[in-house]
């Protein structure tokens, strides 16, 4: 495919990793803030290419991995106890809530959909005026104005069976938690190229400034990341801290502003509660009380309390990057994708499940 | 990651009585339908970034062939190999 | 299976005129009714002299070493771009015998069906079973068939078992591969599964990925012919994808496995099709397709004879077996890193992140 294949050239991939090896004098961690740009770099096996004073840091970047329990357990409620189609990304599935997941929900019979698009989610309610439709709207800046528009969509045809269940969790406060946490030592960022294709760069140059880090936007190709890194290691070399842009084929400064007005129409910003992470400020989106009629959350008017994680899960130290997967006692022992103990471990984007994946570890 | 892949514009209509504008964007030989809404200018031809059925953006060619000129451009190509043999050819899969 | 042979059996086997159009709880009665469905042109279409014995079970002559193998098939939705459930009940069985090196010769063919299931769509299937048959060269020789009250089925699914003589040159399991054995795939990878996926609700898109499904025993017993001992192994990687069979092979032996993801083939719309729903293609399932460990002194002339071959012009040798991992599969990427492939936890979803 143009504009994919090019950037997975191997002997071009060579001279990136020469010259970072050239760039570099001194051991650098490098945060990939996206759970896409993890996967590709274990997939790709590119971790064990970099030379040795480079390590990365994979972040909380997936949006799957960090839905709250509650929400999970929420949308399972609705799925096996009320007249709803509940429509998901099939990611979503496997992610156990407090006691089942949304997999096992629909081996007992609830109506559940695996959907590639939000949209069809309302071609669905169309469809089935006599049942209720929730989309289980997930996902970050990127999967937002694909999630606005469906309820726009379904304003627009007078659906009244049509909700969404939002599940918005914003990069940049999450970064700067990662950033603030004391125990964290993060030189230098690799930024989500596609939520900055939203939301454009602004945010990151107040982060960039007054924490002294190089924030580098980056694309998810092999070819994207390895320049990216080499971006990263070039002004931390020379003790540069700026926002620079490799991905400028997809981003530009401003990002989408057609796409930041739908979200907008529809959302709010709130503090959201990250699985893992816990409750950062003014990290999420809410459905605007104009779109009231599309919330999930207050059409069925169910409280779920918030369960308490695993306690042997660590996986608020290994998304901030304190710790890696496998310094984790249970890695790959109790906690294994078939039966994740925590976020990390649920989504093939986690820093945890690439790792198992890729990484090495038997699953029998 | 937001997983999103980038296809062209083989084809616009508009739906909804005429308020949306979707496209039939072909990914590698595969078509899928997909929302412009949230790009007003992007037209046939234009190869586009989607992601979950909506375009979230246009590919700037003319960046796309710089990324490639990456190397050269910090100076530090010369004694490795030519960047020319990396350029991508003008018309992909 | 193209359009030009659907046609083709449309009009060679027109769906008699029948008294009811949909099978009802009383066609799998085993009284009346049931007669009346098999009297109705199913005995007809799948004729041989051993079937229309209308016995219990079959009898037959077999020579001393056979290989015997069964299979259930339920595939959603029945009917998929290139083929339906009756080949792919046929095939696949004819095929498990075929990796065992055996030249399939007699099937068993069981139905369960659920109740409203229309009879022409019924009859596509038969008609898909008779012309999947005649390809292999096999025979039915017994059956069965049960319907389920609406809801507890999903349309058909199909059992088939099936005997065959192994070859005489035929000398194939897993303790005989070696260090040094060369991986051989047959063709491009992912493709039935992507098929499928193309016309999956909420997921489809529009394509002309056809699924692979096509019997490979003639194929099969033409390369045992020729190499005979020095094919050590085939299988024949349906659900799981290749990764999955690689691995437990891998993990039921002393040796490692390793693949070239560039020396992988695939088509480019299944290529692209697995990046827009962000599945991995190692993993999804093939069904006209088989690996092949061969002594590295004929990879080169199998794979010659194997590209010639209908089943086979895309064949490619992807990989080794080595002694340096023992139990693991490690995949080369395209950029000349390494990985680990393992086995999934469960069915690979679409993802959006």
């Amino acid at each position: 495919m143009k504009h994919m294949n090019e950037y997975r050239d191997p002997e071009l991939a060579k001279l990136y990793l020469e010259k970072i090896a050239k760039t570099v004098t001194q051991p650098w961690s490098i945060m990939e803030v996206c759970g896409g740009q993890t996967h590709s770099l274990v997939k790709n096996g590119i971790i064990d290419m970099l030379p040795k004073d480079i390590t990365m840091i994979h972040g909380p970047g997936c949006p799957v991995c960090v839905t709250s329990l509650s929400l999970i357990d929420k949308a399972i409620h609705l799925a096996v106890n009320e007249n709803v189609i509940l429509c998901s990304f099939g990611d979503m599935l496997r992610v156990p809530g407090s006691k089942i997941s949304l997999l096992e929900a629909k081996a007992k019979g609830a109506a559940i959909r695996i959907l590639y698009s939000p949209l069809e989610a309302v071609k669905i309610a169309g469809d089935n005026p006599d049942r209720e439709v929730v989309f289980f709207a997930v996902g970050f800046e990127t999967t937002a104005p694909a999630n606005a528009l469906s309820v726009i969509h379904a304003h627009r045809k007078g659906l009244s069976n049509y909700s969404i269940l939002a599940s918005h969790v914003l990069v940049p406060p999450a970064m700067e938690a990662v950033i603030n946490d004391k125990e964290s030592k993060i030189d230098g960022f690799l930024a989500a190229g596609h939520v900055c294709t939203i939301m454009g760069n602004a945010e990151y140059y107040p982060l960039s400034s007054q924490y002294k880090v190089p924030i580098v936007v980056t694309g998810f190709e092999p070819i994207d990341i390895l320049q990216g890194i080499l971006m990263v290691v070039r002004q931390l070399e020379q003790k540069k801290y700026v926002v620079e842009n490799q991905y400028a084929r997809i981003v530009r400064e401003e990002g989408n502003t057609a796409a930041q007005k739908v979200i907008f129409e529809v959302f709010e910003i709130k503090d959201q509660t990250w699985r893992g992470i816990g409750t950062i400020p003014k990290s999420g989106y809410a459905v605007k009380e104009k779109y009231a009629s599309y919330d999930a959350n207050k059409k069925f008017s169910i409280t779920i309390d918030e369960a308490p994680e695993h306690p042997e899960c660590i996986s608020g130290e290994i998304m901030k990057g304190i710790k890696k997967p496998f310094e984790c006692p249970q890695f790959g022992k109790k906690c294994k994708p078939s039966f994740p103990l925590g976020a990390p471990m649920v989504s093939s984007e986690g820093a945890c499940a690439a790792y198992f994946h890729f990484s090495g570890s038997v699953e029998v | 990651m937001c997983l999103a892949i980038p296809g062209k514009i083989k084809s616009i209509d508009l739906q909804y009585n005429n308020s949306v504008r979707m496209a039939k964007v072909v990914f590698g030989g595969i078509t899928k339908e997909v929302s412009l809404e949230m790009l007003p200018d992007a037209d046939i031809g234009d190869y586009v970034l989607v992601h979950v059925g909506v375009a979230i953006s246009k590919v700037d060619e003319e960046e796309a062939y710089k990324t490639f000129k990456y190397l050269e451009e910090i100076g530090e190509l010369g004694e490795l190999e030519d960047v020319e043999d990396y350029l991508p050819k003008k018309e992909g899969l | 299976m193209p359009d030009s042979n659907k046609l083709r059996m449309q009009l060679t086997c027109p769906m008699p005129k029948l008294d009811f159009d949909i099978i009802t709880l009383g066609h799998g009665s085993g009284g009346v009714l049931t007669n009346k469905l098999l009297d109705s042109g199913v005995f007809d279409l799948l004729t041989n002299d051993i079937l229309e014995e209308r016995h219990d079970g079959a009898i037959i002559n077999m020579n001393e070493k056979i290989a015997f193998s069964t299979d259930s098939f339920l595939v959603s939705p029945i009917f998929f771009p290139g083929g339906n459930i009756g080949e792919l009940a046929v095939n696949g069985t004819v095929n498990d015998l075929a990796m065992c090196g055996a030249v399939p010769k007699y099937l068993s063919l069981s139905f369960i069906l659920e109740e409203g299931l229309k009879m022409t769509e019924f009859w596509e299937v038969l008609v898909a079973i008779k012309f999947a048959c005649e390809n292999a060269n096999v025979k039915v020789v017994t059956g069965d068939t049960k319907v389920v009250e609406k809801g507890k089925g999903d349309k058909i699914f199909i059992n088939t078992s099936g005997i065959g003589n192994v070859h005489p040159k035929a000398n194939i399991g897993k303790t005989r591969i070696q260090i040094g054995d060369k991986i051989i795939v047959s063709g491009n990878i992912a493709t039935h599964g992507m098929a499928i996926m193309s016309i999956r609700e909420g997921l489809e898109f529009e394509s002309t990925i056809q699924s692979d499904t096509t019997n490979l025993n003639h194929t099969i017993i033409n390369l045992i012919e020729q190499f005979g001992n020095d094919i050590h192994l085939l299988t024949d990687p349906t659900r799981g994808g290749i990764a999955t069979v690689l691995k437990e092979i891998a993990l039921t032996s002393d040796f490692g496995v390793d693949i070239f993801q560039r020396d992988l083939p695939m088509d480019d719309q299944v290529a692209s099709a697995c990046e827009l729903l962000g599945i991995d293609p190692l993993y999804v399932a093939n069904e006209g397709l088989f690996l092949s460990f061969v002594d590295a002194s004929i990879a080169n002339s199998f794979l010659e004879v194997l590209q010639n071959d209908k089943n086979g012009k895309n064949a490619k040798i992807i990989g080794s077996v080595v002694d340096t991992h023992p139990n693991q599969v490690i995949l080369e990427s395209s950029i000349g890193g390494k990985r680990v492939v393992s086995m999934l936890p469960g069915e690979q979803l679409p993802r959006i992140c």
